[in-house]
């Protein structure tokens, strides 16, 4: 199954026959007080800076949320917008829980963007899905509902497929309902990671959709997190991840990725693979 | 050293070390050997938590030993918590927290109950996506010193204000204090929903509580020692 996400010029392709997709996750305000403190103000040198340094870093898509507490959410997130299309041309993650965010966000994309997110709640579906319809965008579904995160794979699944099946109804055909099985912390639980794989294993095997997830998650709480963060990529890969949204900045995280491509089979005569390897090293020397 | 100091001090280690075995066993013979209930959660259980926390809060320890300690601590608080009901001691305050309506994230929160209870409240954990009215209920029904509110997500951050707002209604908001805590909420923004204190971790969150109750609770320790030193008279006599 293909998800296809389009910029002005550019299109990416989603799915688990191809080189994994990293969506940047820098551009969000919760928990970055000064990036938090500039968006406030309208400043977007920030945002632009960290627009660029993903994509030098390989992120095949970017993330933009404006979450800042007590602002009009629907022009900063319009505004992020507009900063970040200036200085790069991937295709846009539009993450909000605003719905009238992202609709003045979608209606300001030029392309086809992936809309972050919604949940299951009929009342969500009912508003965010006919928005998604509208603008032609694809929608990342998370697997929980109202009652909470459930902790069984089985139900994760089932809460999926009524997502996927309340936007076929919206005219949203399923390969533009992307699945997040939700990754979360293992500090908290220790049988976390394992639920989170066992649910990627069956969505993809009886679902088929894509499946996205917020990668860094699984080591909130815990230290030297990069190496936990890193580990996650090639078990959630096999299990059937396809992209993620998490920091490509981190060397480890961004080298994991490209290694479990390779492994597992999308990086043709190590070519990707190699190539980052010269320009490292050229980097290297000519830096020094 | 007597047995008696050993056991306090061993049972500080292994909970602070987060190993449930040991405490529970320590527990056991503390009380075997007529230590007061008391004394085990006030001298050495709920100290070695309050070290838990702090050095949470100073980032040397992470959120799994946090819990594991918590764990250790649970296991003895079911063998002392009966015990200590029968001398009628109180808990030092109680607290109804939840998630707010919209939101599902409850990490935050529960390690803040986990701390509060650990400290010796009796915290009403009414979970999470819960609705304002829940919580004016819970309010009405509990009667607590202090009702906490959480939101991880900045859409439902105003949730606060719509809690508040319904508590004023229901002529409850003068009755209870309201400490608001989550990722994104900051002091100026607590202050603006109308929240009494904004709580920037569990730990921090726990000595405000106690800080809260204080006043209210003056009183009522002295009452707690009483009811210790009538505990420990009636042991010995035992």
């Amino acid at each position: 199954m293909e998800t296809k996400v389009r910029s002005r010029s550019k299109e990416v392709v989603i799915s688990v026959d191809r080189p994994f997709v990293v969506i940047g996750e820098r551009i969000n305000p919760t928990g970055r007080k000064v990036l938090a403190a500039e968006m406030k103000d309208g400043r977007m040198d920030r945002v632009r800076a960290d627009a660029v340094a993903q994509v030098e870093a390989g992120a095949h898509m970017l993330d933009v949320n404006a979450g800042v507490p007590g602002i009009d959410e629907p022009a900063l997130l319009v505004a992020a917008i507009t900063a970040v299309s200036e200085v790069t041309d991937v295709p846009l993650c539009i993450d909000s829980s605003v719905i009238e965010a992202l609709e003045a966000a979608l209606a300001v994309y030029e392309g086809k963007a992936l809309v972050n997110s919604t949940t299951a709640e009929d009342e969500r579906l009912d508003r965010i899905l006919p928005v998604v319809k509208k603008y032609g965008a694809a929608v990342i579904g998370m697997a929980n509902d109202e009652t909470g995160i459930s902790m069984v794979p089985e139900e994760r699944l089932q809460i999926a497929q009524r997502i996927i099946e309340r936007a076929r109804y919206y005219g949203i055909p399923k390969e533009d309902v992307v699945i997040d099985p939700i990754a979360m912390t293992v500090a908290a639980d220790p049988q976390a990671g394992v639920i989170t794989l066992q649910t990627m294993r069956i969505i993809k095997e009886r679902l088929g959709n894509n499946m996205v997830c917020g990668a860094s998650n699984v080591s909130f709480g815990l230290p030297d997190r990069p190496i936990v963060n890193a580990a996650f990529f090639p078990v959630a890969m096999d299990a059937g991840l396809s992209c993620a949204i998490t920091n490509p900045l981190i060397p480890d995280v961004r080298k994991a990725v490209m290694a479990s491509d390779l492994l597992l089979g999308h990086d043709e005569y190590a070519m990707r693979w190699i190539a980052d390897f010269r320009a490292a090293q050229k980097k290297a020397v000519g830096a020094g | 050293m007597s047995r008696e100091e050993e056991i306090r001090s061993e049972l500080f280690d292994h909970t602070l070390n987060g190993h449930a075995p040991e405490v529970k066993a320590l527990t056991e013979e503390g009380l075997k050997l007529g230590m007061n209930p008391m004394d085990i959660l006030f001298k050495a259980l709920i100290p070695s938590l309050e070290e838990v926390g702090r050095r949470f809060e100073k980032g040397d320890f992470f959120v799994p030993e946090m819990l594991i300690a918590a764990r250790a601590m649970q296991g003895a608080l079911v063998i002392l918590r009966p015990l200590i009901a029968e001398t009628g001691a109180k808990p030092i305050g109680k607290v109804v927290i939840g998630t707010v309506k919209g939101d599902i994230h409850d990490i935050g929160k529960n390690l803040v109950i986990i701390m509060m209870e650990g400290a010796g409240f009796d915290v009403v954990d009414l979970g999470v996506n819960v609705a304002p009215e829940k919580f004016v209920a819970a309010v009405q029904q509990h009667e607590p010193h202090i009702v906490g509110f959480s939101a991880f997500l900045t859409t439902t951050m105003p949730m606060f204000k719509v809690n508040i707002e319904a508590l004023q209604k229901a002529s409850l908001r003068e009755k209870v204090h309201v400490m608001v805590g989550g990722a994104p909420v900051t002091e100026e923004y607590a202050r603006q929903s109308g929240a009494d204190t904004y709580s920037p971790d569990a730990s921090i969150a726990t000595r405000q509580a106690k800080a809260i109750v204080g006043a209210a609770q003056a009183a009522e320790s002295s009452a707690l020692e009483q009811a210790v030193d009538l505990i420990d008279k009636t042991l010995r006599k035992g």
